[in-house]
């Protein structure tokens, strides 16, 4: 009896939770709400130090808090979240580690496609940004899977960036563009060959000249905008070659709590600095 | 004199930046080593701790008085070798005084100046500074001229005192679209200042970190079509090298100081900005003195630099 009693006293509080929390969001709203945030989850290791966890669970309380961030979020009108999950740097921490990390990644990755995770729960579409190839078979075949399995949904996106750094896309984007560069003049060269027209110098160098939109066009994180606010947990201020393309216009905030200590007034400061800001920007991004 | 001797025997001692073909199978980002710190020469038995250096320190002074700079609290192994700076709130500093907003870019311009006596002074090996971003065409044109004038005359007076401090001058970004004297007198203060070796003073003038990735991105195109290059070969290194940062050994910053609040970018740097420690100050450009630069200094100091592996 007792029992029933507690656990209805326990639903009602995280009912009353919720409702304050969406009103919360409903006065949020008021302002301008950002389209687009990324998240570097840093400061789990550190976390499970600080509570005396094996290091492994600092990463599993970091998975914690990430649904529970990723559910503000959507439940705000945030209609993309990235989260930086794993560096192509991170490869050279101590091999246990980092076969933890894939295994988790593993586990989770699974765990999405269930039934009742949030991917469904909120109609989240997944995209794996990075280069898959350097993942372990495993872990590339369930992230293929889980992009294939979500591809329908259309009500958020969440991006996960795995064997990831920013220099790195852009190379490849840069060395795609260049090679489908090359590739166009070649054939026009030949088809020219053959016509034997006469092209002026002028628009043959322009056409092989690469432009901006050509390198954008070719970056893994073409599917998405440029994020409004970047957050990087644990006080570290610097982007660990995260997003560097994408970010010269974007805010960014760090606070010092640890990544599976963020919580809701985080995410709230951010946005309200965001709201701060916005006008401003837009003026600047209108002008240009 | 010695103190040439000196910097010759430093530069030998502080590694090359690491560029591994022989290893290029390998991702960049995994041998990416961290900038080295100053080499830290045999000293005489000076305390460091001694700060009574006052004055603009020129070539040829004392050695003593060189190699005890550095002030208290600031280890030397632990220095920046690359400062950036971006050095915004001119405006909004003379609009707070009630001034006009010529004279906060000039003040701005004798805190750019202070700012060079003390990277000299505590030998931090680059500086660059963003002065003007392609994006601040769009403000007046009074005020571009304004600024254009600024350069020219800063550029024109300080010349000789770069010269005699050492100092070498580069500029990067899109020259073009400036007047014409000032484009003149940027190839004359190159051409003069490239053999000095005590500070290089890179300023950013019509920068923007995209357009420099994408001009890198067109000199790699051209050496395809040349056939110097494979499109297979290109890689973050390839990239690197032809970014506008390649006429210094330490193209990317170890520290970003960014002025007055504002916590972004604005498309300054991007690439170089990888690993950089940014620090974020909320006085405006024309009030950086000093004292501020020597908390962004210990605060960088006091950072762990993981570049993503373990703990150290």
């Amino acid at each position: 009896m007792e029992n029933k009693i507690d656990s209805y006293a326990g639903s009602l509080v995280a009912s009353l939770v919720s409702h304050m929390r969406r009103l919360l969001f409903r006065v949020l709203s008021t302002g301008a709400i950002p389209n687009h945030m990324a998240f570097i989850l840093d400061g789990n290791r550190r976390y499970a130090k600080k509570r005396n966890l094996g290091e492994g669970m600092g990463h599993r309380a970091g998975f914690l808090a990430l649904m529970s961030l990723m559910k503000y979020c959507y439940e705000l009108g945030v209609k993309y979240v990235t989260i930086y999950a794993f560096s192509i740097d991170n490869f050279k921490r101590r091999p246990e580690e980092v076969q933890y990390i894939m295994d988790l990644m593993l586990e989770k990755i699974e765990g999405l496609l269930k039934e009742e995770s949030i991917v469904n729960q909120y109609g989240v579409r997944v995209y794996f940004v990075g280069n898959l190839n350097l993942l372990n078979t495993p872990v590339r075949e369930a992230a293929e899977k889980a992009m294939k399995a979500t591809e329908n949904n259309n009500k958020s996106i969440l991006l996960i960036c795995v064997a990831y750094t920013s220099t790195d896309e852009i190379a490849h984007a840069a060395k795609e563009a260049i090679e489908e560069k090359w590739g166009q003049i070649q054939e026009s060269s030949k088809a020219n060959g053959a016509q034997n027209g006469e092209i002026s110098q002028e628009k043959h160098e322009g056409h092989q000249t690469i432009k901006l939109a050509d390198i954008e066009r070719h970056l893994y994180m073409g599917v998405a905008p440029d994020p409004d606010i970047l957050v990087r947990t644990s006080g570290e201020t610097r982007l660990s070659n995260f997003l560097l393309w994408q970010t010269s216009t974007c805010l960014l905030y760090s606070p010092k709590a640890l990544w599976p200590e963020i919580g809701l007034r985080h995410l709230v400061w951010a946005v309200l600095n965001f709201q701060r800001i916005h006008p401003y920007l837009e003026k600047r991004r209108k002008q240009v | 004199m010695r103190s040439l001797q000196l910097q010759a025997l430093q530069l030998s001692l502080t590694p090359s930046l690491f560029k591994p073909k022989l290893l290029s199978h390998l991702p960049y980002s995994t041998l990416r080593l961290p900038s080295p710190p100053v080499a830290s020469l045999p000293r005489n038995a000076i305390s460091i701790s001694q700060s009574q250096q006052t004055g603009v320190v020129q070539n040829g002074a004392p050695e003593e008085e060189y190699l005890a700079s550095l002030p208290e609290g600031l280890l030397r192994e632990l220095m920046p070798n690359h400062v950036a700076v971006i050095m915004d709130g001119n405006r909004r500093w003379a609009r707070m005084r009630g001034l006009p907003i010529w004279s906060g870019y000039e003040a701005g311009v004798r805190a750019l100046r202070r700012l060079v006596e003390l990277c000299c002074k505590w030998e931090i090996r680059v500086l660059t500074v963003f002065a003007f971003s392609s994006n601040n065409w769009f403000r007046p044109k009074v005020e571009t001229d304004f600024l254009m004038g600024l350069f020219e005359r800063g550029l024109r007076d300080e010349l000789e005192n770069f010269t005699k401090a050492g100092i070498r001058i580069s500029v990067i970004g899109d020259s073009t679209k400036l007047p014409k004297p000032l484009q003149v007198l940027i190839t004359e203060a190159l051409e003069v200042t490239k053999n000095n070796s005590r500070l290089h003073l890179i300023v950013a003038v019509n920068y923007s970190g995209q357009k420099d990735i994408v001009q890198a991105c067109q000199s790699i195109s051209l050496k395809v079509k040349d056939g110097v290059v494979k499109p297979e070969d290109i890689d973050e290194f390839l990239i690197e090298d032809e970014l506008e940062t390649n006429c210094t050994d330490f193209p990317c910053p170890d520290l970003l100081i960014r002025t007055s609040g504002e916590l972004r970018i604005s498309n300054f740097f991007l690439w170089q900005l990888a690993y950089t420690e940014l620090y974020f100050e909320h006085t405006h450009w024309p009030d950086f003195g000093e004292d501020e630069f020597l908390e962004a200094l210990h605060s960088f100091q006091q950072r762990q630099r993981r570049y993503g592996g373990q703990n150290s």
